[in-house]
């Protein structure tokens, strides 16, 4: 793995040139939150807020997908958009948010022979080259460490920064990081013995600074054995089913496919949907599978914790915490796994 | 009808079909006839038990049990329940007009590896559309099959599907078919009266546990006494079949509506046997 540096005041010169070459996506500041936007200016890029508030899952799996438009009428036409496949940077991603692609991409790409592999994510997903950002000061709710991540793990994205004082410490992951950094002019050093050192003691002190763990250590088996206890309708008390847990989740995956209209044209559009509406499982006949809230935050706690693990070898979870952070009621999903833990079954 | 995927194309791209003919098989209900417009397409390639995506342009989709036998091809049916905007939309259609579909999705019921066993096919109000495609599946391919009963039971009279149909196959020998309604309000009914568990008693005598299969679909809370009723027969656990209902979306396993239990209805099902249902929660 090459290891570089750039000194921070060449930051906007960088993004600038990527700018210039690909489309760059950023973190944005916008109405107080942050989000992944097309950047324009380098200077739009906000480094200083930790996480944006929905995920940058939103720049593969869009909140909001065309899948094909369509003329009304007698004859009506349906028309497939062509989806662009040119490569797009996608700057400043946190180390849990791209490993949150790693979770939902055999949803999408297939796991065997035969699966049906989305054509919108998984080229969205090929054109996108990830320069991740390592996290020098975690927030209250970050655990990403509970899942063997780390604030600053180079495992899931092409390229990666840390802050090491008046630097970053840049570590070029991938082949596709490699290319880019090619196509790049060369304004970055190479990284000496003592910056790779400072690099390893920012993880470790953000590590450190971590203080929340969730131990889900025989969470699985725990789950196979309560799924009829009473504990999730206590669990689900206080939850008002509003689906900002899902809606913001890195690794929630589910959609609807509606048709909006105007007189004459329209789109079948898919767009996210979540698992704790009572309408999302109401069968047309009138019945539902998951009739109660106790029923889908059951559902939610087991997609992630148990059925995830179990179809896929891996928690349906990154440790974000933004589930935790944007609860009205205060949920939290760190201490209802430890309450299954006591559960006795 | 295999509808593949062809070069550019993603698979919520529908294919227009024509309606060749459509019934009113009761107040509410609907029978529907397509055709292809593309040629190339033959609707062979299903089992009975799959269904398929219908689309409207401006409406949506939804999702319905294929009716016909794959066993007959040139044309798909589907028998069509009134309840909501999209079905609402599908009734106002006429003779030639197109509708759009995507499919087959699901697993179906494996006709072929019921070679020579008994059948006994229960089925209760709207579940007789998809149990169609399996009576009319044994109605052409008969000799490979042994017994075949259909018990099947209906609110009242005139919700019952396909009756006239029934009863001629029943005549020509093909099943044994024993139908019952819930209640008669019509004080003509020539049958049996109750639900449908009510109509084994009925068979019980030629029942030959370890030869027989059952299929059976029906409302939700059908599904439990008729299991009853075959565990009582001693049909084995893996040899009692059943078509359940989820709500669909995607159809491709992505959109999680019809998840169950970290399984997806629309790939691994509808049909499931009792020893997955006993496995799976919240299935049935």
């Amino acid at each position: 793995m090459e290891q570089l540096t750039l000194p921070k005041e060449k930051l906007p010169e960088l993004l600038g040139e990527i700018g210039s070459k690909f489309e760059l996506i950023g973190p944005k500041e916008e109405n107080g939150f942050l989000a992944f936007r097309k950047i324009n200016d380098p200077k739009e890029v906000n480094l200083d807020i930790l996480l944006s508030r929905v995920p940058p899952k939103s720049l593969i799996f869009q909140q909001t997908e065309t899948l094909f438009t369509y003329t009304k009428g007698k004859d009506s036409k349906v028309q497939t958009p062509k989806i662009d496949e040119s490569v797009r940077v996608i700057f400043g991603i946190r180390p849990c948010d791209a490993r949150g692609y790693d979770i939902i991409d055999p949803v999408f790409m297939g796991k065997k022979e035969g699966d049906y592999i989305d054509p919108f994510y998984t080229k969205r997903r090929n054109r996108s080259i990830l320069i991740g950002l390592s996290c020098n000061e975690p927030d209250t709710n970050c655990f990403c460490t509970s899942f063997d991540d780390s604030p600053a793990n180079t495992k899931h994205v092409d390229i990666l920064f840390t802050d090491i004082g008046d630097k970053y410490f840049v570590e070029v992951v991938t082949e596709k990081g490699e290319d880019l950094i090619k196509n790049l002019s060369k304004i970055f050093s190479k990284a000496t013995e003592k910056e790779g050192n400072i690099r390893k003691e920012t993880e470790k002190t953000a590590i450190e600074a971590i203080s929340r763990k969730m131990n889900t250590e025989g969470t699985v088996e725990k789950l196979n054995k309560m799924f009829d206890h009473e504990f999730w309708i206590e669990a689900a008390r206080s939850c008002i089913g509003c689906g900002i847990c899902t809606y913001l989740c890195p690794t929630c995956h589910c959609f609807d496919m509606q048709d909006e209209s105007t007189l004459k044209l329209g789109g079948r559009v898919r767009v996210w949907d979540s698992c704790m509406y009572e309408e999302y499982t109401h069968h047309a006949s009138g019945h539902n599978p998951r009739p109660s809230r106790m029923n889908r935050v059951r559902n939610r706690v087991y997609h992630k914790f148990n059925y995830f693990p179990k179809n896929d070898g891996i928690f349906g979870c990154t440790g974000c915490g933004r589930c935790i952070d944007y609860c009205p009621v205060n949920i939290d999903i760190i201490e209802v796994i430890d309450k299954v833990k006591e559960v006795n079954v | 009808m295999a509808i593949t995927t062809r070069e550019g194309e993603h698979a919520y791209a529908t294919k227009p079909a024509k309606i060749l003919a459509m019934k009113d098989l009761t107040e509410d209900t609907r029978y529907f006839k397509f055709k292809f417009l593309d040629e190339s397409i033959v609707e062979e390639n299903y089992k009975p038990g799959q269904f398929a995506i219908m689309s409207l342009p401006g409406v949506g989709e939804a999702v319905f049990s294929i009716s016909s036998p794959p066993t007959r091809t040139d044309f798909i049916e589907f028998g069509v329940r009134k309840v909501g905007s999209f079905t609402e939309a599908l009734f106002k259609l006429k003779v030639g007009d197109i509708v759009h579909l995507r499919g087959p999705y699901g697993d179906g019921f494996n006709m072929e590896s019921l070679g020579g066993r008994d059948l006994i096919i229960v089925s209760g109000g709207l579940g007789a559309i998809p149990l169609r495609s399996v009576l009319l599946y044994v109605e052409d391919r008969r000799e490979e099959f042994n017994q075949v009963f259909f018990l099947n039971g209906a609110r009242s009279p005139a919700d019952m599907l396909y009756r006239a149909d029934i009863i001629a196959m029943a005549q020509r020998g093909i099943i044994e078919s024993h139908l019952s309604v819930d209640k008669d309000d019509t004080g003509e009914w020539p049958y049996h009266e109750g639900v449908v568990t009510t109509l084994f008693p009925k068979i019980t005598d030629r029942v030959v546990s370890e030869k027989t299969t059952a299929i059976i679909c029906g409302p939700p809370i059908m599904y439990k006494y008729v299991i009853q009723e075959l565990l009582k027969l001693k049909i084995p656990k893996d040899q009692i079949l059943m078509t359940l209902e989820r709500r669909m979306k995607c159809g491709q396993g992505h959109c999680g509506h019809c998840a169950i239990g970290g399984r997806y209805t629309c790939l691994e099902g509808p049909v499931f046997t009792y020893y997955d249902v006993q496995h799976i929660k919240e299935l049935i």
